[in-house]
């Protein structure tokens, strides 16, 4: 990898900086350690609601001004809350990029969060919670989840739960903002088309004079270990039955997470670089028609997550024979391990999907605000060869550590029959 | 730095080939990466198909990589995943597409692959049950899906039933349960052939190299019985001002699917209406709509407008996902907007944003490999020519406000549009 520049400005500002010049294009983040795991009870889906606010202007930019700005110069620009952190990103054709450099530091410490503004978008956002609410597998991930955790933030939705978003009022927002919103809890990050010394001097200019007091406390509550399986059941209006299992896993800077990436490409093949069809699971659920597709997500996080695997049932099939074949395949690892060509296979695709996943400057920026906020600003750049060290003895041992029925959470979408629904029976 | 002017894909840095059995082949070298994607097309998409089989083209570049006479499934995949390579295949109306992608030193397998898919499927009855399956699960999810629903009650609306586009490629439970293995069998004999292919190749691998592979892969193939190209018309003795309603229990927000014929990509008002559409649904936060119907009003979380411009008159739609509530509002705003939309011309600050938008956004567009084979693909398709993506520059800018506003009022017509809303019953809540 190109030479990756981090340094901390004095007000605590991480700055992580990368050339890649193939194309004349720069893409700029900033990261802010604050998602919904360090929501509590009564303010959950805040930090994805101050997300949205951060789009309603200041008094340099009022709302919509950035919209246009980023637009007439060609560019892109999004924001996502995931559970650990809140990230803001603008890829911008190189001559453009002060246009978002100027913009992120500027709603750092200036956003309005109009109280007006404020609530045109709660009822914004209370439609995009009830456009989720129109898949069935959201209602499954929301009640795995739930049951999954039982004291850490992880247990609700980022979106948050309804009767919050209905209760939450504009102080709870802006306090949630002056709290988390400053330096020494954010970093940003550039990938593209520059030159270090100019893009430092650049930063220090526009964010140095930013006043930051400590990175604040963030809430946060441990989740106790698992003593048992914990099974949900959700029934809604359909024909397709869901099926999905979770196992505790640790957290993303734990040696384990690697070796359980490579067990996860020999399970599901899901590297990002294929579609599958040769994996472990999908022969053992789809090619046997049990189901009409399968995958598995594992996401690196700060505290201890969840591996999962959704299965699909095709009709006429059974949850309970998705589980079965399920469980039969986590004994055949425990009880035969991986073989070398598996291991191989496996190695092979993460090359690829690392080579595919590093060829656009957002993507490259993207993983380096994550390492950020997983605490190592290596994580990306380690990514492969942390992978590539794992043994088939590894596999096996995280296997046989992790896949066990006191850290299993069970859930299963049955779906019920529309017409009574809707008579209300 | 790498300067936008001297990369832009164009006919000195592009190499265009036509092998001798009708393929043309286009290679771009870029060779800031590390890998290679494969981009191509034929035509055989639903538009060949017969009503009452509804899907099957879809299902045939479904079940392409299922087996070969040289190789079955698992050895297919096999090869491809042991080398983190990806590829398929999927029906649109007008054509089959295929994409793939793999690490540069594995050109050959990809291409390989794609050959033999393409030229000697078997269509094994085991994986095709799988498939249909499968293909029948996702019409079963899709159906309590209301934006599936809401877009499909639109579309058959629009387009009569004589028309391709009243069909989904997917086709529908009952077709695709009634479609056989010899039904596959001889859509493929009848319609898959070189003549018309399209076959792009960008990434990090040299240009001859990358042409004599492929003629490697597909330079002998050959089949007498591909039918001549056939075309979507304009849809006659439209209804217009349908407002189809489809109930899902159990959902609890309403999606809004309206549309009116649009443009063809080929059409001379195509880019002008483009830009109108930008004005009216995507520009900043989606465009006017946006801003009417989620930033003053707070109705929806997303509110767009979309035009297809494909090979023939595809839908100019409008998508928007609200309470069931405020349904009626939220279409009150969007007609207001097309109203204003037909009924003046945009600011001159508007034409002035719109154009740096499409103009500025190049660079980004044509950063990856797919983007590039992209972009390469449909300079070909729509014979736009190999100097369309240096020239487009020049062609945003020479249009005007009344251009904008032609081309709006040409296509944009309330009394054409249907509405079709999908969600929960009102009555019974």
């Amino acid at each position: 990898m190109p030479h990756l520049t981090h340094t901390t400005l004095p007000n605590g500002l991480t700055v992580l900086l990368r050339e890649a010049h193939s194309a004349p294009v720069i893409s700029w983040w900033l990261a802010y350690r604050v998602g919904s795991r360090n929501e509590p009870t009564g303010l959950t889906g805040i930090s994805h609601w101050v997300e949205h606010m951060m789009f309603k202007g200041t008094e340099r930019f009022p709302a919509g001004a950035l919209d246009r700005e980023i637009d007439r110069a060609g560019g892109q620009w999004n924001a996502f809350t995931s559970m650990d952190a809140t990230k803001y990103f603008e890829t911008l054709p190189a001559d453009k990029i002060d246009i978002a450099m100027q913009a992120e530091a500027d709603r750092m410490t200036q956003a309005l969060f109009d109280a007006d503004e404020t609530e045109s978008e709660r009822t914004v956002i209370i439609s995009e919670r009830q456009g989720a609410e129109n898949q069935p597998t959201f209602w499954l991930q929301e009640e795995v989840r739930g049951a999954a955790f039982r004291v850490h933030g992880y247990h609700h939705e980022i979106i948050g739960d309804e009767t919050d978003l209905r209760s939450m009022t504009r102080a709870d927002l802006y306090a949630h903002y002056r709290r988390h919103y400053q330096p020494a809890n954010a970093a940003v990050i550039a990938v593209g088309a520059f030159d270090t010394a100019e893009m430092l001097a650049k930063i220090e200019e526009l964010y140095g004079a930013i006043e930051s007091g400590a990175a604040p406390d963030l809430f946060s509550r441990a989740e106790p270990e698992p003593a048992g399986e914990r099974r949900v059941t959700v029934e809604r209006p359909g024909k397709t039955a869901f099926f999905e299992l979770c196992h505790r896993i640790p957290a993303a800077d734990h040696e384990d997470w690697f070796k359980l990436r490579l067990l996860d490409a020999i399970l599901s093949g899901s590297s990002g670089a294929s579609d599958n069809k040769t994996s472990r699971l999908y022969q053992a659920l789809v090619k046997t028609e049990i189901a009409a597709g399968v995958g598995a997500w594992l996401t690196p996080t700060v505290d201890p997550y969840l591996y999962s695997i959704i299965v699909t049932l095709r009709e006429g099939r059974q949850p309970e024979e998705a589980e079965a074949a399920l469980l039969e395949e986590i004994a055949r690892l425990q009880s035969e391990g991986v073989s070398e060509a598996e291991l191989n296979k496996a190695r092979k695709q993460t090359r690829a999907a690392f080579a595919y996943s590093t060829e656009s400057v957002t993507e490259q920026a993207y993983g380096l605000a994550q390492s950020f906020i997983l605490g190592d600003v290596t994580w990306f750049d380690r990514y492969a060869d942390r992978l590539m060290a794992v043994s088939a003895d590894d596999v096996l041992e995280v296997a046989e550590r992790y896949l066990v029925p006191r850290s299993r959470v069970v859930g299963i979408l049955h779906p019920t029959d529309p017409e009574q629904e809707a008579a209300g029976t | 730095m790498t300067d936008l002017q001297t990369s832009i894909p164009n006919e000195s840095n592009i190499i265009r080939a036509e092998l001798d059995n009708g393929i043309t082949l286009l290679v771009y070298e870029n060779p800031a990466v590390q890998s290679v994607n494969v981009m191509g097309s034929l035509q055989a998409g639903s538009i060949y198909e017969k009503p009452e089989q509804s899907g099957l083209a879809s299902l045939v570049a479904g079940a392409l990589m299922t087996g070969t006479k040289g190789a079955d499934f698992d050895a297919i995949h096999g090869a491809l995943e042991d080398v983190g390579a990806d590829l398929g295949f999927r029906g649109h109306v007008h054509k089959v597409g295929f994409s793939g992608k793999a690490l540069a030193e594995d050109l050959s397998l990809l291409l390989d692959t794609a050959g033999d898919a393409l030229r000697n499927p078997i269509f094994p009855a085991e994986h095709i049950e799988r498939l249909r399956g499968e293909r029948l699960t996702w019409l079963q999810y899709s159906s309590f899906d209301t934006r599936y629903r809401a877009a499909k009650a639109m579309r058959e609306a629009l387009y009569p039933d004589t028309h391709p586009y009243h069909y989904g490629t997917y086709g529908d439970q009952d077709s695709i349960t009634k479609i056989t293995d010899d039904n596959l069998r001889e859509f493929h004999a009848g319609h898959f052939g070189p003549r018309g292919m399209i076959l792009v190749i960008v990434g990090a691998v040299e240009a001859s190299q990358a042409v004599q592979l492929a003629a490697d892969a597909f330079g002998d193939w050959g089949n007498s019985e591909q039918p001549a190209v056939l075309q979507a018309h304009e849809p006659q003795n439209v209804a217009g001002g349908l407002r189809p309603t489809v109930v899902v229990p159990g959902k609890t927000q309403s999606d809004i699917h309206m549309g009116i014929v649009g443009p063809a990509r080929k059409a001379d008002d195509y880019l002008a209406a483009q830009l109108a559409n930008s004005v009216l649904g995507e520009f900043g936060m989606m465009g006017r709509i946006g801003k009417s119907v989620r930033e003053e009003k707070g109705l929806a979380y997303y509110a767009y407008s979309r035009l297809g411009g494909g090979h023939g008159p595809d839908p100019w739609t409008i998508s928007a996902g609200v309470n069931p509530d405020n349904v009626e509002l939220a279409i009150a705003s969007i007609m207001d907007e097309i109203e204003r939309l037909t009924s003046a011309t945009v600011t001159d600050e508007d034409l002035a944003d719109n154009q740096s938008y499409f103009t500025g956004r190049m660079p980004l567009r044509l950063e990856s490999n797919e983007g590039i084979a992209s972009h390469i693909h449909s300079m070909e398709s729509f014979e736009l020519g190999l100097n369309y993506l240096a020239d487009y520059e020049r062609m945003i800018y020479r249009i005007t406000k009344d251009d904008l506003l032609r081309a709006a009022q040409n296509y944009l017509r309330q009394e054409g549009m249907v509405v079709a809303v999908a969600g929960p019953d009102q009555a019974a809540s």
